[in-house]
């Protein structure tokens, strides 16, 4: 009998697996493919305090400091770099957006200023001479997200949780006060406590417990180039969250934004919108001129969840006794390692440093109160 | 845009086949490849500028490329070559550069016949100046008439090396020594298959008879496993093998050589099929994954069709007339009338010939115990510098799937994803999971299918016209 199993192994799933196993919990991350094998491996890698949303930036801020040193704490390098963001404008429209975003998260304790077009370029001379306005913050960065399964890998085994990869969860049923966990390879547990973080694919797994979360998903676009002599030194990205982009110690430059493919739970993501893919690198190619006379080497999606507010979906299922929901959090490559390290203490009975549970993140939005057992209901 | 009724990926053999086919039959082809005319690695045109005084002299694939390239020029397919193609949407549209330009075309049905890439398992030294795989030999050879060096070490396994060695001496080149991993038994073994194609079993005799009339020493049952020098190839050391291959210890010998060919099978190339997410299946004797597909050769995919090489090795021959078969099925399904029992007769060819062809394929793929000439040091990945000590460290961290590797070590992530080191690693992968390699899956495949010029995919653009979508929730 484990005191928690954990659905999903994104970097949801695995922070919070990390936590507990720390404090001394029995936990068993059950997970359909392999550890951050969907979003939070795929990811653009991006850990800057002015490309989340304003909700999330008292989240984000602690997690960098955790990200700080999280290579050193799992025992594998996931390359995190702190090199700050630059954030640009164009035109008129977008400087106005530009200066009400970063006036709310500077309100939130960010260290971000707005800076003109001259400084903006001083800082980050591989900037166009069009930028009109641009928003600079000197802490955070990004990380190789391809790296984190790796790391989580070796450090959940050091912790002692149990590990179960290739192991899609397809029953939970109730036993007592707990639940048995089954999956496709044959695999059976028990556990005190249940937590879906399963990304994308939390509206299947709630359906396991007769319950619909309105979750649904987004496909995403990344693009990388090949390897260019060192031109970009900070994460650079666009007033609107259209792009993100960082050049990496390889020289190779990522290039994201949250453009968007085709693709669903089911098929995985599955197809490159060509407008989409030129939509995203042109507007790299404003904001860097040195794109100029580079090779894009591969373009690559991935699922990520979506809820109908674009808010977090984090707390007690409503009407399950002992099991919780733990996903749909924007950013969440950013916010993970400290979402998953609240969770874990409030799982622990400790008192949390931010709310997490709380109204805007509550799962009961979603879900119309009812005083009975949902799961007893659909055994 | 430009729309038709089929579009041919690959213009080799199967390819130009099935576009003769299925124009002949009244469809409206379009004809694409990356190289400047058809044929294919086999029948690889010689360039513009060479011309052909002897045809005789030039052996009897010239012979047969010519009539095909003869006999596509004569065909109603329309043509379109220097087309690298990038991206492939469901439909389809085929996007493909051209001079530096993103051209688009459009047809609900897809004929893919990209061929094959060659397999190589890595040695020390295998990045030096002078070597080569026997495929880029092959192309120097036939359409540059260049040698790989002046005293030339062709080593690996199947009948391409007495090819490309008699090429060579052909050529005025001098061959060191030719090491073959198979035995003579192993050829022993496979002949009755080969019997089906007296023809080709005599020319593969031919190029045997006149490496040893010119003296080459010839090492069966031996693997290379190391190539010397410093800046430049110097010499190999080569070792006997056990029946996997793996060479045996204590037992070098050196050989003096300013360049080496080598190449170990041949693997199709499935990308399109992959992209497009149609079920693949692993077949070892036919170089490893091919899109599963009924007797039209049409995929899991509907109206997409593979042909040729890459689905599943089967030699020249059997490329020919898949791709004649395909073209063929293909009008036959648009409602066009064709000979039935021409498509019978060429069904009938088409058996003798993969009879020969996988008996062949299934004597050039790797065997297991082949990984063990990667040293800890010698490096796998080229493109990202991943060494084999590095994959083997990833291994024991965990890893059991190619793309997990990918990801883990980036092996298989730079310009050529995965086409020269993905074999290497995956064997190195499936050798901890009982030496079975469809447990350890296929890369995905990914937009563009080459690295492709920034410019050719953006075009030219003005910012203040551009739409943004709307911003992301702030
Ligand atoms: C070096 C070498 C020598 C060989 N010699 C022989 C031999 O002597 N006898 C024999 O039976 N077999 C030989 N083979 C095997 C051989 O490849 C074939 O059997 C035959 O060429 C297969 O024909 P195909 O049409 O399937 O593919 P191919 O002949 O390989 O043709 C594929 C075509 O697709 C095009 N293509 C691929 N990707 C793209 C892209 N993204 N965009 C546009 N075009 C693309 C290529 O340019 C190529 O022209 C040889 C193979 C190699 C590698
Ligand atoms: C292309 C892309 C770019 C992004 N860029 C950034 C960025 O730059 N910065 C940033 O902060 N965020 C970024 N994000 C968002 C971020 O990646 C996600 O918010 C975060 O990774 C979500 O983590 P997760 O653990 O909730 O979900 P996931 O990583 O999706 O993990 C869920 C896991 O659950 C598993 N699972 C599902 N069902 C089952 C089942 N039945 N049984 C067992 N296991 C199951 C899945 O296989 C999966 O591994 C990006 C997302 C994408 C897709």
């Amino acid at each position: 009998m484990f005191d928690t199993a954990i659905i999903g192994g994104g970097i949801m799933g695995c922070a919070s697996a990390l936590e507990l196993a720390e404090a001394g919990m029995s936990v068993a991350l059950l997970e359909r493919r392999f550890l951050a094998s969907s979003a939070s491996g795929v990811n653009a890698g991006t850990l800057s305090l002015t490309d989340v949303r304003a909700a999330l930036v008292p989240y984000a801020l602690r997690s960098v400091e955790l990200w700080r040193t999280l290579s050193e704490r799992l025992g594998f390098d996931i390359h995190y770099r702190e090199i700050g963001s630059i954030t640009v404008a164009f035109n008129d429209r977008e400087a106005e957006v530009l200066r009400e975003r970063i006036a709310a998260k500077a309100a939130l304790g960010i260290a971000v200023d707005i800076i003109n077009a001259k400084r903006a370029r001083e800082i980050e001379p591989a900037l166009c001479e069009d930028v009109k306005l641009a928003a600079y913050c000197a802490e955070g960065g990004y990380a190789n997200s391809a790296a984190t399964g790796r790391a989580y890998r070796l450090g959940l085994i050091r912790a002692g949780v149990t590990l179960h990869e290739q192991a899609e969860v397809t029953r939970i049923e109730r036993n007592g006060d707990g639940f048995v966990v089954s999956t496709a390879n044959g695999v059976s547990l028990n556990a005190r406590r249940i937590v879906l973080a399963g990304g994308s694919w939390l509206g299947g797994l709630g359906k396991m417990l007769g319950i619909d979360f309105p979750v649904h998903w987004r496909v995403s676009q990344v693009s990388v180039t090949e390897r260019m002599k060192p031109s970009v030194s900070h994460v650079v990205s666009h007033a609107y969250g259209l792009l993100t982009l960082k050049q990496s110690d390889n020289g190779t430059i990522l290039i994201g934004g949250g453009w968007q493919g085709k693709g669903d739970p089911e098929r995985g993501p599955a197809e490159v919108l060509p407008q989409n893919l030129i939509g995203n690198l042109r507007l790299a190619l404003q904001t860097i001129p040195a794109l100029q006379g580079t090779r894009i080497v591969r373009t690559w999606l991935g699922l990520q969840a979506h809820t109908p507010d674009a808010m977090p979906l984090v707390g007690p299922i409503p009407g399950v006794e002992n099991a919780f929901i733990l996903g749909g959090v924007r950013t969440g490559y950013t916010c993970g390692p400290y979402v998953g390290k609240l969770f874990a203490d409030i799982l622990l009975g400790k008192e949390p440093e931010l709310p997490l549970f709380h109204a805007p993140f509550n799962p009961s939005r979603f879900t119309a109160p009812s005083g009975n057992e949902r799961l007893a209901l659909t055994a | 845009m430009s729309a038709c009724d089929v579009i041919v990926l690959g213009a080799g053999p199967a390819g130009a086949s099935a576009a003769i086919e299925a124009s002949k039959a009244g469809l409206n082809v379009v004809l694409l490849d990356a190289g400047a005319a058809a044929g294919g690695q086999v029948y690889r045109a010689p360039p513009g500028s060479f011309r052909v005084t002897d045809a005789e002299a030039m052996g009897p694939d010239f012979a047969i490329g010519d009539g095909l390239r003869q006999e596509l020029a004569a065909s109603p397919a329309k043509c379109f070559f220097g087309r690298s193609v990038w991206h492939i949407a469901p439909g389809f549209v085929v996007r493909a550069v051209f001079e530096g330009n993103t051209e688009v075309y459009e047809a609900p049905t897809l004929i893919v016949a990209m061929g094959t890439h060659e397999r190589v398992i890595p040695m020390p030294g295998w990045t030096l100046p002078g070597v080569m795989g026997l495929a880029a030999a092959t192309i120097l050879l036939k359409s540059q008439r260049i040698l790989p060096g002046e005293n030339t070490v062709v080593a690996g396994t199947g009948p391409l090396l007495a090819a490309v060695a008699a090429s060579i001496l052909k050529g005025g080149g001098k061959v060191a020594a030719l090491v073959e991993l198979s035995t003579r038994m192993d050829w022993v073994k496979a002949l009755p298959s080969l019997i089906s194609r007296p023809d080709l079993l005599k020319r593969g005799f031919g190029w045997l008879g006149e490496l040893r009339a010119a003296g080459v020493p010839i090492y069966r049952g031996h693997a290379l496993t190391a190539i010397t020098g410093d800046a430049e190839v110097t010499g190999v050391e080569i070792a006997p093998v056990d029946a996997q291959w793996r060479p045996l210890a204590g037992q070098r010998r050196t050989i003096a050589a300013d360049s080496v060919t080598i190449g170990h099978g041949l693997v199709p190339s499935t990308e399109v099929t992959r992209l497009m997410g149609a079920k693949h299946e692993y077949r070892h004797e036919q170089g490893g994954w091919v899109a599963l597909r009924n007797e039209d050769f049409e995929t899991t995919i509907p109206n997409i069709f593979v042909a040729g090489d890459g689905a599943g090795i089967a030699g020249a021959a059997a490329a020919a007339l898949r791709g004649r078969i395909t073209g063929l099925a293909v009008a036959r399904r648009a409602g066009r009338k064709i000979d039935a029992s021409r498509e019978t007769t060429l069904r009938a060819q088409l058996g003798k010939a993969e009879r020969f062809g996988h008996a062949i394929s299934d004597l050039m793929q790797a065997r297991p115990g082949l990984i063990e000439t990667m040293t800890p040091e010698t490096i796998v990945c080229r493109c990202e510098e991943v060494t084999r000590a590095d994959l083997d460290s990833a291994i024991r961290d965990g890893a059991r799937d190619v793309n997990q590797m990918k990801a883990w070590t980036r092996c298989g992530m730079g310009p050529c994803q995965g086409r020269m080191c993905g074999e290497a690693a995956a064997s190195l992968l499936a050798a901890v999971q009982g030496g079975d390699r469809s447990k350890v899956g296929q890369l995905t495949a990914r937009p563009p299918l080459r690295p492709i010029p920034y410019e050719a995919i953006v075009g030219q653009f003005d910012y203040a016209d551009m739409e943004l979508p709307e911003p992301q929730p702030g």
